[in-house]
């Protein structure tokens, strides 16, 4: 895929909505294409978090592995979504797996690469992690509901 | 017998309507596992031919009489089109719904009503709606999705947002696949957690309003589920700019009269049972905060 290609891709997405075409052209050197088929996985809890992904096309399930084989998926991630922020912090490695629940096309961003970028452009690290921020607090309110079980113990 | 049917004829003749009190019996008609811990039955009046049929509005509820045990309030999940046998969709959570779902085909019980109040589906006319429900709260909006696609034409796009436990607690499959297949629909399920065979959504129920475009202000919405999960909606719903007049929830309280009279379902000012379970947002907005209600 062509950088320019790129480039529009993460301009386009509404994680990087509103980010200085600077910016994008920053961090676009740092994005790659990829493709997962039904079933695939991103990655696998345990594995290095080198790398996040912007959904472009697909749905991704977010599972956790159960004791005695299997998994729970504990959410669902369609395209506009990303997927992961563990290559933001030690010990960078991911905590869950993520599995194509079908054809699934990404921006896959290389962690080590941004993190220089934002260690060296510190405006540009601080834009980044607000956003991260807006997501793991989203994420976290759903958490919060989810373990609360409200059809498990109360009706509606 | 004689004396009975003529009893029973005076009382259901319109201009002498059921005393809200006495219990008329019914006889299950049918009934139907949903899922594990859910059940639906279908009532015939066991007053037979002398007593009239059954009317309601969506969103209305009866007090169901397992004799012997005690009453509880249920709202009515049937068609309100088909007339007669009133159909309820009943989760076991204690002593009554577990009497009510031991009654079998044939057996009889108590109902007193329909009582409480309705979903505007009429005000809704010439607007998009967005139904939320979670979990059983499902059953309450099923007759307004029935009487919104009984006249699809007169509403515009029709949204179903609904959110359960896991893939085993979704009720009513098979209207869910016929409401999507509608035109102008959109039909969202998700589930809060799932095995590895379920390849729809998983998250909250909150999480499908990023899925949905919703044209905010000309928007009617209705929703039905446990508190926690209708304040977040709201949330949503007001961040999109539908007005608050045209949020609608349903609420529950313990029952007792359902009348009116012993104060038992008291929400803020109002009573659930007369004056609900349907509300605005807007009236019962200050309550939904207070956490000893
Ligand atoms: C207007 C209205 C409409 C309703 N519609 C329906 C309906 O369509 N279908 C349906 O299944 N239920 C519905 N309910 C709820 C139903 O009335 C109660 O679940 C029922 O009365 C519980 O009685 P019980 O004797 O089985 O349980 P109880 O013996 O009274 O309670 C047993 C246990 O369940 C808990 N419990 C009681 N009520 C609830 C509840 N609502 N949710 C969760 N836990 C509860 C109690 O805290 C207790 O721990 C409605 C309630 C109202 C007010
Ligand atoms: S149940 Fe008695 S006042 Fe509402």
């Amino acid at each position: 895929m062509q950088t320019r290609d790129l480039e529009k891709y993460v301009a386009e997405h509404p994680f990087f909505a509103g980010l200085k075409s600077d910016y994008v052209k920053l961090i676009s050197g740092c994005a790659q294409n990829a493709a997962f088929n039904k079933g695939e996985h991103l990655f696998r809890e345990g594995d290095p978090a080198n790398q996040f992904f912007l959904i472009r096309f697909g749905r991704i399930a977010i599972d956790i592995p159960v004791p005695h084989g299997g998994a729970i998926t504990v959410q669902t991630l369609e395209p506009g979504d990303i997927v992961g922020w563990s290559w933001l912090f030690p010990p960078f490695a991911w905590t869950f797996d993520a599995r194509a629940l079908e054809l699934t096309r990404v921006i896959a961003m290389d962690g080590a690469c941004l993190r220089g970028k934002c260690d060296a452009d510190t405006a540009l690290g601080y834009d980044l992690v607000r956003r991260f921020s807006a997501v793991i607090a989203e994420r976290l309110q759903a958490t919060r509901l989810q373990l609360l079980d409200v059809y498990g113990t109360v009706k509606g | 017998m004689e004396a009975t049917a003529a009893a029973s004829r005076v009382v259901s003749a319109p201009e002498n309507p059921p005393n809200p009190w006495i219990p008329r019996r019914f006889r299950v008609a049918a009934r139907k596992q949903e899922t594990s811990d859910t059940f639906s039955i279908e009532l015939a009046d066991a007053g037979g031919e002398e007593h009239e049929g059954f009317s309601f509005r969506p969103g209305q509820f009866n007090m169901l009489y397992a004799f012997g045990v005690g009453e509880s309030a249920i709202s009515i999940s049937g068609d309100p089109a088909a007339g007669g046998q009133p159909v309820h969709t009943i989760r076991v959570v204690g002593t009554v719904t577990r009497a009510l779902g031991a009654l079998r085909r044939g057996d009889v019980l108590g109902v007193r009503g329909p009582f409480g109040s309705a979903w505007p589906v009429e005000e809704a006319a010439g607007r998009d709606v967005i139904v939320v429900a979670g979990g059983i709260g499902l059953a309450p909006l099923r007759p307004a999705l029935h009487q919104l696609f009984a006249d699809r034409a007169r509403f515009g796009r029709i949204t179903l947002l609904y959110g359960a436990r896991t893939p085993r607690d979704l009720l009513f499959g098979d209207d869910l696949d016929r409401w999507s297949r509608r035109r102008n629909t959109g039909v969202q399920v998700i589930v809060d957690v799932a095995g590895p065979s379920w390849h729809g959504n998983v998250g909250v129920v909150t999480s499908l309003f990023k899925r949905v475009h919703i044209d905010g202000p000309d928007t009617v919405a209705l929703i039905c589920g446990p508190e926690v999960m209708m304040r977040f909606t709201a949330v949503e719903l007001l961040q999109r700019e539908v007005p608050i007049d045209a949020i609608h929830v349903s609420l529950e309280r313990n029952m007792k009269c359902a009348t009116g009279f012993c104060g038992h379902c008291q929400y803020g000012p109002a009573f659930v049972c007369k004056d609900g379970p349907v509300f605005p947002f807007a009236r019962v907005k200050p309550w939904f905060m207070v956490r000893e209600l």
